[in-house]
């Protein structure tokens, strides 16, 4: 008659535990299918436009009150350096946005490239957080609080765009440094970005992501000979906020072109979903098991009658 | 364009040999003229002051104002319409715009800013922009990007001038903005801040 007992209880926890796993799961794959906030806003960089002036280094400088550069932002022999060393620039602690140069085969001139943060619908880097530093706004900035983190750098690891810096230069409070949309003084008052406002050839178009995706798409359709027929973040790891129109395949300028459309939770999510599943239901179920078994000795021991409530109609 | 085709038509005969011209001719000629003459103040474009030069600088901040040699350029362009894609000869450069404005030809040439905002991101452009439904014009400049893409674009082509101050001079909030000139940094904090990097 124990033995019913007990296999009630096993299975009545198994049970109980598969309905909260399979509940957890469904949850997780509804975070997958995020578009963004629908008043989220976005810019969408024109490349062909670009010129490498580099202003928009100089304003994202100025407005986010980073350290004197280590050449005028009209030196244009960084991209000279970049190609003898045979590396582009990347985003640092100093620098949340550079301007690479490309030549890509058959093309007339240089093309320019801006990077900074794309500021994904689905960030990988907020996902990575443990101690929850990372926001994705709803006016669709990822920002950061510099004052949780605590440098364990995985969102360097887990950002598929390589863009979160850190402040090696630091030795008593480094932390990851990136770019924030301009959020604190700009984006949160409906005001664009820095760059985008000094940009003087408008590559960068400031609006709802949304709006942008369709003023990129009659871009491509009114002009099919000067654009590749795709915006880059449209729907890449789930969409970004910044999103790219290119005259040229955009391998060639320098972008991952293999990180598909999935965001990179959905890579991890299953596994992350098991987690708390393990975390709330493992030690019950064993503090079952232990009570029970101790229930038993119990029993043996003082030799008392079966309660009759434990035995099955 | 109507104007300068008939004068030439009818000026080509009176470069013939003949000293005296047959009176037919002369009706003729004067009747052309005449014509043409009338046609004048019926071509909007033409009713429209024309200034020689323009001091383009409502924008200015970083760099100083443009000294706008007018003149010359109508001269090199040949035409309003070449600039001012709207108004007069708008329609030849683009057919497309006469499918919502069928009387563009009788428009005045307008001014950059009349239609190109000088703030194109400001929450209440972008009300009105994203208002726009699907047309043509939800995509519109801004001002400084149409001065921009405008002239440097028709520069690159024509050989024009296209380096920043070619046509403007940077301004001393424009060289501490740049950390250029007087603000650029100095040789040894520069290498150490390349090193750091």
């Amino acid at each position: 008659m124990k033995g019913i007992s007990r296999r009630r209880f096993l299975a009545a926890s198994l049970a109980g535990g598969a309905a909260t796993t399979m509940t957890l799961t469904k949850n997780a794959l509804g975070a997958g299918t995020f578009e963004g906030y629908p008043e989220g806003m976005g810019v969408l960089v024109d490349l062909t436009r670009c010129v490498g002036c580099r202003t928009c280094e100089a304003a994202c400088n100025k407005e986010q009150k980073l350290p004197a550069p280590a050449e005028p932002f009209d030196d244009m022999s960084v991209y000279d350096r970049s190609t003898e060393e045979g590396q582009q620039r990347r985003t640092d602690e100093n620098h949340y946005t550079v301007v690479d140069r490309y030549e890509p085969t058959g093309a007339k001139h240089p093309l320019y490239r801006k990077v900074q943060c794309n500021h994904c619908n689905e960030p990988a880097c907020l996902t990575s957080c443990f101690v929850h530093a990372y926001t994705k706004t709803k006016e669709g900035a990822v920002v950061y609080n510099p004052n949780v983190c605590v440098g364990c750098r995985n969102c360097m690891v887990a950002c598929p765009f390589r863009i979160p810096a850190y402040s090696y230069s630091s030795a008593f409070d480094p932390v990851i440094k990136k770019c924030i949309f301009c959020y604190d003084t700009r984006l949160k008052y409906g005001k664009p970005p820095a760059c985008v406002e000094a940009c003087p050839q408008q590559v960068l178009t400031f609006g709802h992501r949304k709006e942008l995706i369709k003023i990129g798409n009659e871009r491509i359709k009114a002009h099919p000979d000067k654009y590749v027929d795709h915006i880059y973040g449209e729907n890449e790891v789930g969409g970004t906020s910044w999103m790219y129109l290119s005259s040229v395949p955009f391998e060639q300028m320098g972008f991952d072109t293999t990180l598909g459309k999935e965001p990179i939770i959905s890579h991890v999510k299953d596994f992350l979903a098991t987690v708390p599943v393990v975390l709330a239901v493992w030690p019950a179920l064993f503090t079952g098991f232990h009570l029970l078994s101790k229930k038993k000795e119990h029993q043996d021991q003082d030799h008392s009658p079966t309660t009759q409530e434990d035995v099955e109609p | 364009m109507a104007i300068g085709s008939s004068a030439l038509d009818a000026a080509s005969p009176l470069k013939g040999e003949r000293a005296v011209m047959d009176t037919t001719w002369k009706w003729f000629v004067g009747g052309v003229v005449l014509a043409a003459l009338s046609l004048v103040p019926a071509l909007p474009g033409e009713a429209q002051d024309v200034p020689d030069t323009i001091q383009i600088e409502s924008l200015s901040h970083l760099y100083g104002g443009v000294h706008f040699d007018h003149a010359m350029h109508i001269d090199i362009a040949g035409g309003c319409a070449v600039c001012h894609h709207r108004g007069p000869g708008a329609l030849a450069e683009n057919e497309k715009c006469g499918q919502c404005h069928p009387n563009a030809e009788q428009e005045q040439v307008k001014a950059c800013q009349a239609c190109h905002p000088a703030d194109p991101f400001s929450a209440a452009t972008l009300r009105e922009r994203d208002s726009q439904g699907s047309r043509h014009h939800r995509d519109i400049l801004g001002l400084k990007g149409a001065y921009h893409q405008g002239c440097t674009g028709c520069h690159a082509t024509m050989g024009g001038p296209t380096g920043c101050q070619d046509c403007h001079r940077r301004t001393e909030a424009g060289d501490a903005f740049y950390h250029a000139g007087k603000y650029a940094p100095k040789a040894e904090a520069a290498e150490t801040e390349r090193h750091s990097q």
